[in-house]
């Protein structure tokens, strides 16, 4: 799950992580008198989940409330565009009015899983501020990384050993090794899947500061942060997703004509990519899981059929728990109740395929069978037109 | 004719009293699996279709002389589940439970490490060496007896490779699935190794997602080490960066991970890449054949 900037900026302030003062403003009014009582110059920041808000003109920085007043008014409501975004944008609704801090250097910090080790990284660079992707593919040696032991947590002579090779002095080695200790802590408590500070900054007094945080948190541990729950912005989120969520789908739209209904991630997977091998392009990641009954299927259905791009269908399931007839009956059922003409190719294989093919042939509704994924791949894609 | 489990695998169910845990022994002991214990918490003393329930997985290792374990257990108490039975001594774990934290994977990974035993998942389908000994809730009809050893990240792809195989009239010595998690037991060249040393494997499936870097890991093994042929097939190449597909571990992040990153190292490493889905039964009989 992701949060907004101000968000993860509180999160970390309750583990001790030192942040400029801000606060989230919803109208042009509340940015002017935010920024009148912090005085002096603040940066007024779009709150969009995407990155690269400052490129696509979300973040600037104002001389007195007036000017934050009129930045906050051109950014509030526009549709920001970036990298992360796709090309429709996404509406901003809050911004983040903080005080504007004298920077002096700009560095990196991130925590996250090591895949390859099995292990959590905390990662440092005195290259902050910039693409980081860029800096580990063009200059891997420029990114400083600790290895955390299980159990034990990141270790203060780590911590320092960062501290040093960031190139901090004198008193900002302790309050640069302090805030890593607990950046990791917020990371280990509330289960993050990315901890991130680009740009952690040294201002021109020698303060190190959390200047940005993208905080993502592991779903599969959000059962034990019901306080983290509440600050999901389901706004950010593709509505479709969301209601699929509620039927405990997992879905994910793309922008193709064909959708699929698949189960199993991995098949789901590869039905999107044989979709795309013959020629067409699939609408939508759809995993109906391993217990797909009737009624789930019935659901998936309504949820491809309110994407109004959709031109034909394909159902890919591969019964093993899962069985086919069931399946067969959802399809058939749902084809009569939702009452559209959009072209279906199913294919069904496994347990109790031959008794499902039978009753989608028996059944006076429009099916087109595919035999193997190929054949049904060719099929839905000739259906889509 | 296998790796892992064959018909001397002794089983154990953790949480066999549950909803899945129930369904799949009564699968598991169908298909001609030994399954010599169950354990549930708080149950001990009672029977599960006359394969006796301990409340703990020591007392069932002591009393039933069990070596494997399969695990049902609610992803909260899981990774717990994992450490109890490394801890008790069995030799292999093998996690089906979907969902389970990240960090609570990496602390009981840490624990296997210091102990002589072997997990495979979790979030996985499992273990079957057909014929012989089904652990997990792969459907055993759809597989037969034969020379090809599968390896994959994924559930219901491994049934369409394993689907395949049968239509072109392969069996398989064992298949593995490893699971879709960021953090798992045996990885792809942990796999590899194992069907390399057993003579009665001739080929290996490898399916892989995007995601990670572990299938440019095993064609970096394949190329050093291997002889036997290897057939791979990475599922997700339509996948927008930046999306889960699914499985915890199936995302393209940060630039890495990408199916074409991994096809290309793949087909460095001499393995017959496969570019669409259909062609993994076809591209085995060829591999086989040449």
């Amino acid at each position: 799950m992701k949060i907004h900037e101000f968000q993860g900026k509180e999160l970390l302030r309750s583990y001790g992580v030192a942040v400029p003062d801000g606060k989230v403003a919803t109208t042009a009014e509340q940015a002017q008198t935010i920024a009148a009582d912090f005085g002096g110059r603040v940066v007024v920041k779009a709150q969009i989940h995407a990155g690269g808000r400052g490129k696509g003109g979300g973040v600037k920085v104002a001389d007195d409330p007036q000017q934050a007043a009129q930045h906050a008014s051109d950014i509030l409501g526009m549709q920001l565009v970036t990298h992360q975004t796709g090309p429709e944008g996404q509406k901003v609704k809050q911004v983040l009015v903080e005080r504007a801090s004298d920077i002096s250097r700009e560095l990196y910090l991130g925590i996250t899983l090591d895949r390859a080790q099995s292990r959590v990284v905390v990662m440092a660079s005195q290259e902050g501020g910039v693409e980081i992707e860029e800096v580990a593919a063009k200059t891997p040696e420029k990114i400083l990384r600790e290895t955390v032991e299980p159990g034990l947590g990141l270790q203060p002579f780590q911590a320092t050993r960062l501290a040093f090779g960031l190139g901090l002095e004198g008193k900002q080695v302790r309050a640069g090794a302090g805030l890593l200790m607990n950046l990791y802590k917020a990371f280990e408590g509330a289960d993050c899947s990315i901890a991130e500070i680009n740009p952690l900054v040294v201002t021109g007094d020698g303060h190190v500061l959390a200047l940005d945080a993208k905080i993502n948190f592991d779903d599969n541990a959000l059962y034990r942060h019901k306080d983290l729950l509440e600050l999901r912005d389901l706004d950010e989120e593709e509505p479709l997703e969301v209601e699929a969520t509620s039927f405990d789908l997992n879905y994910i739209k793309l922008d193709g004509t064909i959708g699929c209904m698949v189960n199993g991630a991995g098949l789901a997977m590869a039905t999107m990519d044989i979709i795309k091998l013959a020629g067409g392009s699939p609408a939508n990641f759809l995993d109906v899981g391993g217990g797909a009954s009737a009624e789930t299927v019935e659901n998936g259905f309504r949820i491809l059929l309110s994407d109004p791009n959709v031109k034909a269908i394909l159902i890919n399931i591969f019964g093993g728990i899962v069985r086919c007839d069931r399946v067969a009956e959802g399809v058939i059922q749902a084809r009569k109740n939702l009452q559209t003409d959009v072209p279906i190719v199913v294919r069904l294989a496994g347990t109790n395929a031959d008794i499902a093919a039978k009753m989608l042939e028996e059944s006076d509704m429009n099916f087109a069978v595919g035999d193997g994924l190929a054949d049904a791949a060719e099929k839905v894609v000739a259906a889509a037109g | 004719m296998s790796v892992l489990v064959d018909e001397n695998t002794k089983l154990l169910v953790q949480g066999i009293t549950g909803a899945e845990g129930s369904f799949h022994t009564r699968q598991m002991v169908e298909y001609g699996t030994q399954v010599v214990a169950g354990v549930t918490p708080g149950k001990g003393g009672q029977t599960f279709e006359e394969i006796p329930v301990f409340d703990t997985v020591s007392a069932a290792v002591e009393g039933t002389g069990a070596n494997t374990s399969v695990i049902f257990v609610p992803p909260p108490f899981a990774a717990d589940a994992v450490m109890e039975a490394a801890d008790a001594g069995v030799e292999l774990i093998v996690c089906i439970t979907e969902g389970i934290p990240v960090n609570d994977m990496v602390r009981a990974y840490e624990f296997l490490g210091s102990r002589n035993v072997r997990m495979i998942g979790p979030n996985c389908p499992g273990i079957i060496s057909p014929g012989k000994c089904k652990i997990g809730i792969m459907p055993g009809f759809i597989h037969s007896e034969g020379r090809v050893g599968i390896i994959s990240r994924s559930g219901t792809l491994t049934y369409e490779a394993v689907g395949q195989l049968g239509s072109v009239g392969l069996g398989q010595s064992t298949a593995i699935g490893i699971g879709g998690d960021p953090v798992i037991g045996t990885r792809f060249v942990d796999a590899l190794g194992l069907f390399k040393d057993d003579d009665e494997t001739d080929a290996v499936v490898m399916i892989g997602e995007i995601g990670g870097t572990a299938e440019e890991e095993a064609a970096a093994y394949i190329k050093a080490h291997y002889e036997k042929p290897v057939i791979g097939f990475i599922a997700g190449r339509t996948a927008p960066p930046g999306r889960r597909m699914g499985h915890a571990g199936a995302i393209v992040a940060g630039g890495k991970g990408t199916a074409e990153d991994k096809m290309a190292a793949m087909q460095d490493a001499g393995i017959h890449v496969c570019e669409s889905p259909a062609t993994i039964g076809a591209t085995v009989q060829k591999a086989l054949a040449a």
